[in-house]
């Protein structure tokens, strides 16, 4: 059966150790996160959270459904399912050698609206902000110049508000 | 009033009779308010028997079970108990002492991660930090473990909440629940009802197949089989759910199922599946298992639908509800030609062993069904014994069954007879067991003794483990590995009597038939220990990766000659 990727938000009850056991389930079902955020939702006592999965689609079936038993979960929404709108930030510091490198690397961070948080004599760290295809284009736009190290804090999705349905391409480019 | 004395009130707000425990350093408060309290308590011998008896207490009574232990070592043993009622969903609400709030995470005396541990094996688990949770935590834990699909759920105290200091009015102890992230589907959906209803009603071979669920529901299984005249098949956890002397009962499918339960789900069109979770032991290869039939599946838990069977018409609900609902929109199904062919295998395969050897697991269990009338409560082991017990010995009435079916517990009959004989005052309870398994929890013989318990243990040993034995020969190739036990088992009768309990050591058919009635008749407790032939194996069996079609049928065969044509 093919892999597939999804994006899932899990609304949570703020209570210690709800992180723990959805964690847990994601690992007891042999499923791997790539990668998972979490923050305070707009109801207070409420954490949403977002992962991004792969799997086999009864798998990721099985897991939402095992997700809705814990007492703590709130609503799980597969945003594969639906049109949504998802952004990544990432922190990336690179090596400059030299003045022309430091103008190239203004000119390439100013396409992509990445701004400059950290200006040091032997690198430069950017924030980025945007979908999973702009950073990894970022990412190797840098990578000639030398990556020294990076962060990023994983998708964070919401539904579109109108709730139309998932276009191919948006499904793609989830995909 | 502290901690302690809200927890004690509050357990009797739950209508808590029994508590089985053990105390220990942190629960010591716990220990102290029930001193004073009305509350009844079972000190068991290891706290795995107080989280197995609290579950026995459970199946036998539909009432959850509670279970005492101190942190640490006393909360880990409770971990087998506790994955045991979750894996046959059992009511369980486990309460654990814990080192004070202060000494938490810093490797203090007899402390350990109980919360984190637990986790997985339960059906939630809290750690109250504030001695105001208490009794919201505690109706929420009963509310949990009873509703929707139940499970074991466990409170664990650190011992200064338990000390802590609280005025409370009784209005505090009426807690509305209030848990948006749990509402259980009771009512099933009335469009799936219809869709369900219409499958029935064009199906030609369908069987209905009943698992643990139907302990709740057995007055609905009994209506709805009469009405529809289908073929009953009840799985091991299912067994009392359907009176299995009835003719339309086919037994047990699976790795150890009748003949013609597994031929029927070979051979059917269409299969009910109610309250159960085709667990790999009742499907074998689950593309061989009902290859032909559509599948209805009722159950309360929506994760189990097509978890590992494709379900065709998914039902979520409670089967009180939806049974009789689909009942409405049926009559009796005209499957005479599907009777015929069932009604052949039934009585070309009716259960039969060979006795033509030293005494066998089999005609014990078959005495004490017949000097019991059925009339009992079972409870068993894990292992060859508790296979030949599903066979021949499966009870009629709901909640009279008792044996660890998903996490297969050696250990669990012996504490789950203690927590049936407390759910159950005045009836007799009968635990089936091996000589590998009763040794497990064997320490449970003092709390028998103890309460004088009205538990007849008998004991099929045969020297060995005898299911790893059975797979050891037929797919090991005889290679014997670590499953001899009679050069060191104890002389059980002597045992018996050293915990002052009635016991006796059996060789022989003509003694076995002597003494089993006269045994029952005194009540117990007391113990039999049946010296069985060794390499009596378990048949049918389906191999482990087989389809349930490709069962080894072994002395189930009809021999040639009374063999109908």
């Amino acid at each position: 059966m093919s892999v597939e990727r999804r994006v899932i938000s899990v609304t949570v009850r703020d209570q210690p150790g709800v992180l723990v056991r959805i964690a847990g389930l994601f690992a007891r079902r042999g499923f791997n996160i790539e990668s998972l955020s979490v923050a305070q939702s707009e109801t207070p006592g409420q954490s949403r959270t977002t992962f991004v999965v792969r799997g086999e689609p009864n798998t990721i079936e099985q897991v939402q459904k095992q997700l809705q038993k814990l007492i703590d979960v709130l609503k799980v929404v597969d945003h594969t399912e639906t049109s949504f709108v998802d952004r990544e930030l990432m922190l990336i510091k690179v090596a400059v050698r030299g003045p022309e490198e430091r103008v190239e690397l203004r000119q390439i961070a100013q396409d992509f609206r990445a701004r400059i948080v950290d200006v040091g004599r032997s690198a430069l760290v950017f924030e980025v902000t945007g979908d999973e295809g702009k950073m990894n284009a970022f990412i190797e736009q840098m990578s000639e110049f030398g990556i020294v190290e990076l962060i990023r804090t994983g998708r964070v999705a919401l539904p579109r508000s109108a709730q139309t349905p998932a276009t191919p391409a948006a499904r793609a480019k989830v995909a | 009033m502290n901690g302690a004395e809200v927890l004690i009130r509050a357990l009797e707000r739950q209508g808590v009779d029994v508590v089985f425990g053990h105390p220990g350093g942190a629960i010591m408060p716990v220990y102290d308010a029930l001193y004073d309290a009305d509350l009844r308590h079972v000190l068991v011998r290891h706290e795995q028997a107080g989280a197995h008896a609290a579950d026995g207490y459970y199946r036998a009574s539909g009432r959850p079970g509670v279970v005492f232990a101190t942190s640490g070592p006393g909360a880990t043993n409770l971990v087998t108990g506790l994955a045991t009622a979750m894996m046959d969903s059992s009511a369980v609400v486990a309460i654990t002492g814990n080192v004070p709030t202060s000494l938490i995470g810093t490797d203090a005396f007899q402390e350990a991660d109980v919360y984190g541990i637990t986790g997985p094996v339960t059906k939630h688990n809290y750690l109250v930090k504030r001695v105001e949770d208490l009794p919201r935590v505690v109706a929420e834990a009963f509310h949990i473990a009873t509703t929707g699909r139940p499970g074991p759920v466990l409170i664990d105290i650190p011992k200064d909440v338990q000390q802590a200091a609280i005025e409370l009015s009784d209005d505090d102890f009426d807690v509305e629940i209030d848990l948006p992230g749990y509402r259980p589907t009771v009512v099933g959906h009335a469009g799936q009802i219809r869709k369900a209803a219409e499958a029935i009603r064009a199906a030609e071979r369908p069987v209905l197949m009943v698992g643990g669920g139907g302990q709740i529901a057995a007055e609905q299984v009994m209506n709805f089989a009469e009405l529809t005249g289908i073929p009953v098949i009840t799985t091991l956890m299912g067994i009392g759910a359907y009176p299995s002397g009835l003719p339309q009962a086919l037994g047990m499918p699976g790795m150890h199922g009748t003949v013609t339960a597994n031929r029927a789900i070979t051979h059917c069109d269409l299969l009910i599946g109610a309250g159960m979770r085709f667990d790999d032991r009742v499907t074998g290869k689950i593309s061989r298992f009902a290859p032909n039939a559509t599948v209805v599946h009722i159950d309360i838990d929506p994760a189990e639908i097509s978890k590992l069977v494709k379900a065709h018409v998914p039902v979520v609900g409670d089967l009180r509800d939806v049974l009789p609902r689909l009942g409405t929109e049926l009559d009796r199904l005209d499957i005479a030609g599907w009777w015929e062919q069932v009604s052949q295998w039934k009585a070309r395969y009716p259960e039969r062993y060979k006795t033509d050897k030293p005494l066998v697991s089999q005609e014990v269990i078959e005495l004490l069904r017949e000097h019991t009338k059925g009339e009992c409560v079972v409870t068993t082991e894990v292992g060859q014994h508790q296979m030949f017990a599903a066979r021949l010995f499966p009870t009629n009435a709901p909640r009279t069954w008792i044996s660890s079916g998903g996490l297969g517990t050696m250990g669990f009959g012996l504490p789950a007879a203690i927590g049936a004989a407390f759910a159950r005052p005045g009836e007799q309870i009968v635990c089936i067991a091996g000589d590998g398994s009763i040794q497990m929890n064997i320490q449970e013989l003092a709390t028998i003794a103890k309460h004088r318990l009205p538990i007849v243990i008998a004991i099929a040993n045969n020297g060995v483990l005898g299911m790893v034995r059975q797979w050891q020969e037929l797919f090991h190739a005889q290679r014997y590995s670590e499953i001899f036990l009679a050069d060191s088992n104890p002389d059980f009768a002597k045992l018996a009597e050293a915990y002052g309990i009635e016991g006796h050591n059996v060789f022989d058919r003509e003694t076995a038939r002597r003494l089993i009635p006269e045994v029952l008749g005194r009540g117990g407790p007391a113990l039999l220990n049946f010296v069985v032939y060794e390499a009596e194996k378990v048949y049918p069996m389906v191999p482990s990766g087989a389809g349930v079609d490709q069962m080894l049928i072994g002395d189930q065969e009809p021999d040639r000659e009374e063999a109908p044509a």
